[in-house]
């Protein structure tokens, strides 16, 4: 079973859900896809094991073959590549990857080759298998890094997605094909408005949803107004308590100290795997 | 003019609450909100939209299924898992075009798609340029782009000095329009692991395009020992810290009413703080 975890608006308290109930739960594997900014490691402090390069392929000229006929160039919808007065310039940082421009070129002078974006690091920690990307700085797409690490996927026990902030093409990726999505929020404006946004996202791609209020207590009631209008089911609620702030700031999973949230996590879980089945 | 951003790498620090106040406090500048895809500048400052333009940030691949042979060719060609049973998925596909390229029946086309709007609006405070990518809509950062533009095209209609962008969290596309050509970064953080992680990594971008950084340290009581830590980095690198803010439900309570914090209680303390803040930055613009 694949849970993916979002919110929207970011700080709302994904990675410390999704790290929480990893470590509430066996047989479980998290996958940190927030490759921008991940933080699960920082958290569970797992032992690496295994650190690979991810490459994406992208185009490179034959210059002996091109006769700068600019069919690529016109091709390209990223504006990638560029042609005038027999030069050719690409831009890496805007190429997709789509492999069109190696197809086109009528002399066949474009080849691809590999370019590293990041890497993906496995490792263990409290018995939670982890892995996670790390999008080189600079490097703008965030997808093909997220899709590797979405490939490390195992295909027994549970599987824990913290997804990054936003609803746009990285939180796509992330919580594609998952058999449900907890969006984390907290009961203030932002948190409201962000999760509205990132509910029509989940209802375009057909993944049943739940919500976790973080920070409860603080803000207004609308958030379950809306909740309660739009039937989207309260998973938990977790206070706002100085003391989880605190670990949190301190790189510690609030479970690890406070033992009595490990049973409401899995809870939580038994919750969720009754509302998918 | 000097372009400003505001940015953090982690979500949630602080960022648009502070840009709020900081609109409130510089002299009429351009307000922008580049956080596209979960936009929320705008529940401060009220703007009232003046222009809407659609944004038409990429394409979309059609199949004409009576020209369709179910040869399969599309499917194997596209890169991003768009197409199944010769459908495509308009969440996954990126507009590239290869599968038309491929197609031997010349049954796909790619036609335009609206992924967005951009707005140029009014504040109490001054124009504001910002925009609502749609839910799940890809390009960002081009809409981005189109925000920015906007947004010095005001400033020199209106001989604004200032354009001051709120940005959006992470480290990708979005981020990088947002920070491409601006003259001052700064990086609101707070004193958690994650924060300070976080931080680095935008430092190490804005050091990549070139751009002066500066920090902020928001909920700085959280932590003591690592608000320490960020200090003794910040001071290593040579990078100043224009800001202390404490914690204080007080900026909730602000955010629930709809008003940045520097007008909702303008004698607390951390509207105090983030005076001071302002005053530290504005040397730098």
């Amino acid at each position: 079973m694949i849970i993916s975890i979002a919110s929207g608006k970011g700080g709302t308290g994904k990675t410390t859900v999704a790290v929480c109930m990893a470590l509430s739960l066996h047989d479980v594997q998290l996958l940190d896809c927030d490759v921008e900014e991940p933080n699960a490691h920082l958290l569970l402090h797992p032992k690496i094991n295994e650190a690979k390069p991810v490459h994406v392929q992208v185009p490179v000229v034959d210059k002996k073959k091109c006769n700068y006929c600019g069919e690529c160039a016109k091709f390209c919808q990223f504006n990638a590549l560029f042609v005038a007065n027999q030069e050719i310039l690409f831009f890496p940082e805007l190429c997709h990857s789509c492999g069109g421009c190696a197809i086109i070129c009528p002399r066949n002078a474009i080849k691809e080759r590999k370019r590293k974006l990041g890497i993906v690091k496995k490792g263990v920690a409290d018995g939670v298998e982890l892995v996670y990307g790390e999008l080189d700085v600079g490097e703008p797409m965030a997808t093909p890094l997220i899709a590797e690490v979405k490939k490390q996927t195992k295909n027994h026990g549970t599987v824990i997605i913290d997804s990054p902030p936003g609803t746009s093409c990285p939180v796509i990726e992330s919580v594609y094909k998952s058999d449900y999505c907890i969006l984390v929020t907290e009961p203030t404006p932002f948190g409201l408005y962000d999760l509205k946004i990132a509910v029509e996202v989940l209802e375009r791609l057909g993944i049943p949803l739940g919500v976790v209020v973080n920070r409860a207590g603080i803000g207004d009631i609308k958030v379950y107004d809306y909740c309660k209008e739009k039937r989207i089911p309260i998973l938990l609620e977790v206070s706002f308590d100085k003391r989880i702030a605190e670990l949190y700031s301190s790189g510690t999973p609030f479970v690890l100290k406070m033992t009595e949230w490990k049973e409401k996590f899995q809870q939580v879980f038994d919750e969720i795997k009754m509302r998918s089945a | 003019m000097k372009q400003l951003t505001v940015l953090s790498g982690k979500g949630g620090t602080g960022k648009t609450t502070i840009t709020a106040s900081l609109a409130i406090l510089a002299n009429n500048p351009v307000i922008v909100d580049c956080d596209v895809d979960a936009p929320d500048l705008h529940m401060l400052l009220h703007p009232v939209i003046i222009e809407t333009q659609e944004f038409k940030g990429s394409k979309l691949a059609e199949i004409d299924m009576d020209k369709c042979i179910q040869c399969g060719l599309c499917q194997e060609a596209c890169r991003f898992e768009a197409i199944t049973d010769f459908k495509v998925d308009a969440m996954r596909c990126e507009g590239c075009g290869t599968c038309m390229l491929v197609c031997p029946e010349k049954a796909i086309r790619l036609k335009e798609r609206v992924c967005g709007q951009a707005f140029i609006s009014k504040t109490k405070y001054g124009m504001m340029s910002h925009a609502l990518l749609f839910p799940g809509e890809a390009n960002s950062g081009k809409l981005v782009t189109l925000v920015r533009h906007n947004a010095r095209q005001i400033a020199e209609k209106e001989k604004s000095n200032l354009v001051l962008i709120d940005g959006p969290p992470g480290l990708g596309c979005p981020v990088i329009a947002s920070v491409s050509g601006i003259n001052v970064g700064v990086i609101v953080t707070e004193p958690s692991v994650s924060g300070i992680h976080d931080m680095k990594r935008v430092l190490r971008l804005l050091n990549h395009f070139n751009v002066l950084s500066l920090v902020c340290i928001n909920k700085h009581d959280i932590n003591k020992e690592n608000t320490q830590k960020i200090e003794r980095f910040c001071e290593k690198q040579k990078i100043e810290v224009v800001g202390k803010i404490s914690f204080d439900p007080m900026v909730t309570e602000a955010m629930v009413s709809e008003k940045p914090v520097v007008a909702y209680s303008p004698e607390s303390i951390v509207s105090l703080e983030i005076n001071e803040t302002w005053e530290n930055i504005r040397r730098f613009t």
